[in-house]
């Protein structure tokens, strides 16, 4: 719920992003060509939010309470149009000289002494003491704008930043005469042509304590520094903008050694581009499990599962098996500082300390409550900025709810995965699931920005714990549905077959017990098929047996046989030849019996 | 705007002041007026200021006009925002009278001046 509504509002404001840089694409001012002229600021996110950022030749009103950082972004809009933009700008201090303004910014990188030698830069503080101060009629404030016109006319100023304004308003008596000299302070900068920001401090019920507001009608950014559950966030937000579409949420702020940055910083990217190149995700299983090559590169993978299912031992597989490739890889620990991790991994066989001393692998192990959100997104926004991983690892993603809340911190991840997501980097979170609900559930709800969602949980039976894994969801590819067994041996992961059974998957000694069983069933099965070929064979050699004595049999009966028929042929010779010799005794005719024979008959 | 000098060179006295007398009797003022062009509210307090110096501080004054708009760079270094504006230089404390000049009784308590 929470989500679809921030997921919502940041659609439609990057919609609106998309159409107005299409149309510009490849310029560095990119306002839009007939509308209002904007001045780009040169401040991380600001120029997105206020899509190119403030009006140019006009003041803008900047209004916040004390430390919300008015003085700073004052500050970085005149060194980065200086830097960046070669318009030189003039600081008019009410609050601060300009010895300790040059101090207090040193930390962020700001030199401001050097812009002043190189002309790029005029501080001018205006010091009023009250007490010193005498009304004896009626006075203007002409000296200021020769002052300033003077200071702006020295550098060839495009850009003016006048901080605090109001401090006026407690220096001189007559606010009346005061008010009107601002109305024309304000029209005589418009003159002038130049960009001023006029910063102020907020007041009760009204944005600035004097009203400025009123005169100032061009723009007005309100900037707040909220502290909620002991953890402080910034926030900008715009709150008119005369002439030009704007985003109407309230931006997050950080400000860090590299000055401000206001999110969503992503909003540049235009169309994410999908690969179609399948990554290894460490535990060939795994990967078998889904289609057979592990997933998308630059896609969103959540590993979610209660306490102890292995979550981080996973998300270490998916890590080595990315230094492998020889690409590099950061890990966000949030629970487990570098050493202890290391040192866990290798009681389950995964090395990983070469990658980290090779450099492919980086550990940022943080506290979450150290920062609050703003700050871990910039840091990690650092991070990638400066090792290039292909591989972004957040264990777990959890952990950011206490650094904010649960809609803070889920439109944060959407934003990280998004980011991540435009710049081809694999995003692996781990989300830990607290006993009580669906494990079909993050706290964070960013469900709809996953791609593949990896859950594991325990299953308990026979009085043991045992870890299956399965695929919830894995976008664009076929994946199996098969609930694996889950096991981390000294050799790393497992991942094995589980039994069905009539009483539901069976796991650990259960699936032993049930395996021992399986191959005692095949153990006898074999038996019997020895036994039947046994059989078979002693049946074929009584066979052959019978085949012979049959065979012996005909055998002597043959050789009897032919003798017999031997001994006739034999005899019936014999009978011939005493015929013959009979009737040679008898002198019958010489030719032979016949006719001897049918002499006989006639 | 030409700078206006009127320097007084008599009855000057250096010596220590006797705190029972009025303050005001032996005092040497050094006195600055800035003003932003020849508006008429800068003449009215260029020409009430030297008035009063005339009436009351003869010959122990030393008041200079400035005219930002020839000299801008003295907006700056005298740390001026309104216009016109009178510094009492010295004698100490530092005063700024701001306006054109007409409240006439302000003056006199800021320069110590008794009437």
């Amino acid at each position: 719920m929470v989500e679809s509504l921030i997921g919502g509002g940041h659609v439609g404001f990057f919609r609106l992003k998309e159409r107005l840089i299409s149309k510009t694409v490849g310029k560095n001012n990119y306002s839009v060509p007939g509308n209002l002229p904007k001045c780009t600021t040169g401040i991380q996110g600001l120029d997105e939010i206020t899509t190119g950022g403030l009006p140019q030749g006009r003041p803008t009103l900047v209004c916040g309470s004390a430390g919300c950082g008015k003085t700073l972004l004052g500050i970085e809009f005149l060194v980065r149009g200086a830097t960046l933009f070669n318009e030189p700008g003039v600081f008019i201090a009410f609050e601060e000289t300009a010895e300790e303004l040059a101090q207090n910014v040193r930390s962020l990188g700001f030199d401001l002494e050097a812009l002043i030698e190189k002309k790029k830069l005029a501080v001018d503080y205006i010091y009023v003491e009250r007490s010193e101060i005498e009304e004896t009629g009626e006075y203007d404030l002409e000296a200021l704008f020769i002052r300033l016109g003077f200071a702006i006319d020295s550098i060839g100023a495009k850009r003016i930043v006048l901080d605090t304004l109001e401090t006026l308003f407690a220096g001189l008596p007559s606010p009346a005469i005061l008010r009107s000299e601002l109305r024309r302070l304000f029209r005589w900068l418009k003159e002038k042509g130049v960009t001023a920001i006029i910063t102020a401090e907020r007041g009760s019920g009204s944005f600035t304590r004097h009203g400025l507001e009123e005169y100032v009608s061009d723009c007005v950014l309100l900037l707040d520094h909220r502290v909620d559950g002991q953890i402080s966030t910034r926030r900008l937000r715009i709150v008119k903008y005369r002439g030009s579409s704007h985003g109407t949420n309230e931006f997050p702020f950080l400000i860090d050694e590299g000055g401000i940055s206001v999110f969503p910083i992503t909003s540049l990217q235009r169309q994410h581009e999908a690969s179609s190149e399948r990554i290894s995700i460490g535990v060939p299983a795994l990967d078998a499990m889904l289609g057979g090559e592990g997933v998308y590169r630059g896609s969103s993978v959540l590993l979610s599962g209660t306490a102890g299912v292995g979550k981080t031992s996973l998300a270490c597989h998916a890590a080595d098996a990315c230094c492998r490739r020889g690409e590099r890889c950061l890990y966000i620990a949030f629970e487990e500082p570098e050493a202890q991790l290391l040192r866990n991994m290798r009681s389950i066989g995964l090395n990983l300390e070469p990658w980290v001393k090779k450099g492919l692998l980086r550990f940022h192990a943080a506290r979450p409550t150290m920062n609050g959100l703003e700050m871990h997104l910039a840091s990690i926004h650092k991070l990638v900025e400066g090792l290039k991983p292909s591989l972004v690892i957040v264990d777990p993603i959890t952990n950011f709810i206490s650094s904010g809340t649960v809609s803070e911190a889920s439109s944060m991840m959407m934003r990280l995965v998004d980011y991540l997501k435009a710049r081809q980097i694999t995003t692996l979170l781990t989300n830990l699931n607290r006993n009580e609900g669906a494990l079909e559930h993050t706290e964070l709800d960013i469900s709809s920005t996953i791609d593949t969602w990896l859950l594991l949980r325990d299953m308990e039976l026979n009085g043991e714990r045992n870890r299956g894994l399965y695929i919830l969801k894995s976008r664009g590819m076929s994946h199996s549905n098969q609930i694996r067994e889950f096991l981390l041996t000294d050799r790393g992961i497992l991942l094995t077959e589980v039994y069905l059974g009539p009483d539901g998957v069976l796991t650990g000694s259960a699936r032993l017990a049930q395996e021992a069983k399986e191959m005692a069933t095949a153990a006898q099965r074999n038996q019997e098929i020895e036994r039947k070929r046994g059989e078979l064979s002693r049946r074929q050699q009584a066979l052959e047996a019978q085949i012979a004595v049959l065979q012996l049999q005909f055998q002597t009966d043959k050789e009897e046989m032919e003798r017999d028929i031997a001994t006739e042929q034999v005899y019936l010779e014999k009978l011939e030849q005493g015929r013959q010799e009979m009737a040679f005794s008898r002198k019958a005719e010489s030719n032979g019996a016949p006719g001897s024979f049918k002499k006989v008959r006639k | 705007m030409k700078s206006k000098k009127a320097k007084a060179t008599d009855e000057v006295t250096t010596e220590a002041v006797d705190l029972t007398q009025a303050p005001e009797s032996n005092e040497y003022f050094v006195l600055r007026l800035y003003i932003a062009g020849l508006s008429p509210r800068s003449t009215l307090a260029v020409e009430r200021i030297q008035r009063i110096c005339d009436l009351y501080l003869a010959g122990r004054y030393e008041l200079t006009v400035i005219d930002l708009f020839v000299n801008p760079e003295m907006a700056r270094q005298a740390q001026i925002v309104v216009a016109p504006t009178l510094i009492k230089q010295s004698p100490s404390p530092k005063r700024l009278f701001i306006g054109d000049m007409s409240d006439e009784k302000k003056i006199f308590l800021g320069l110590n001046i008794v009437v």
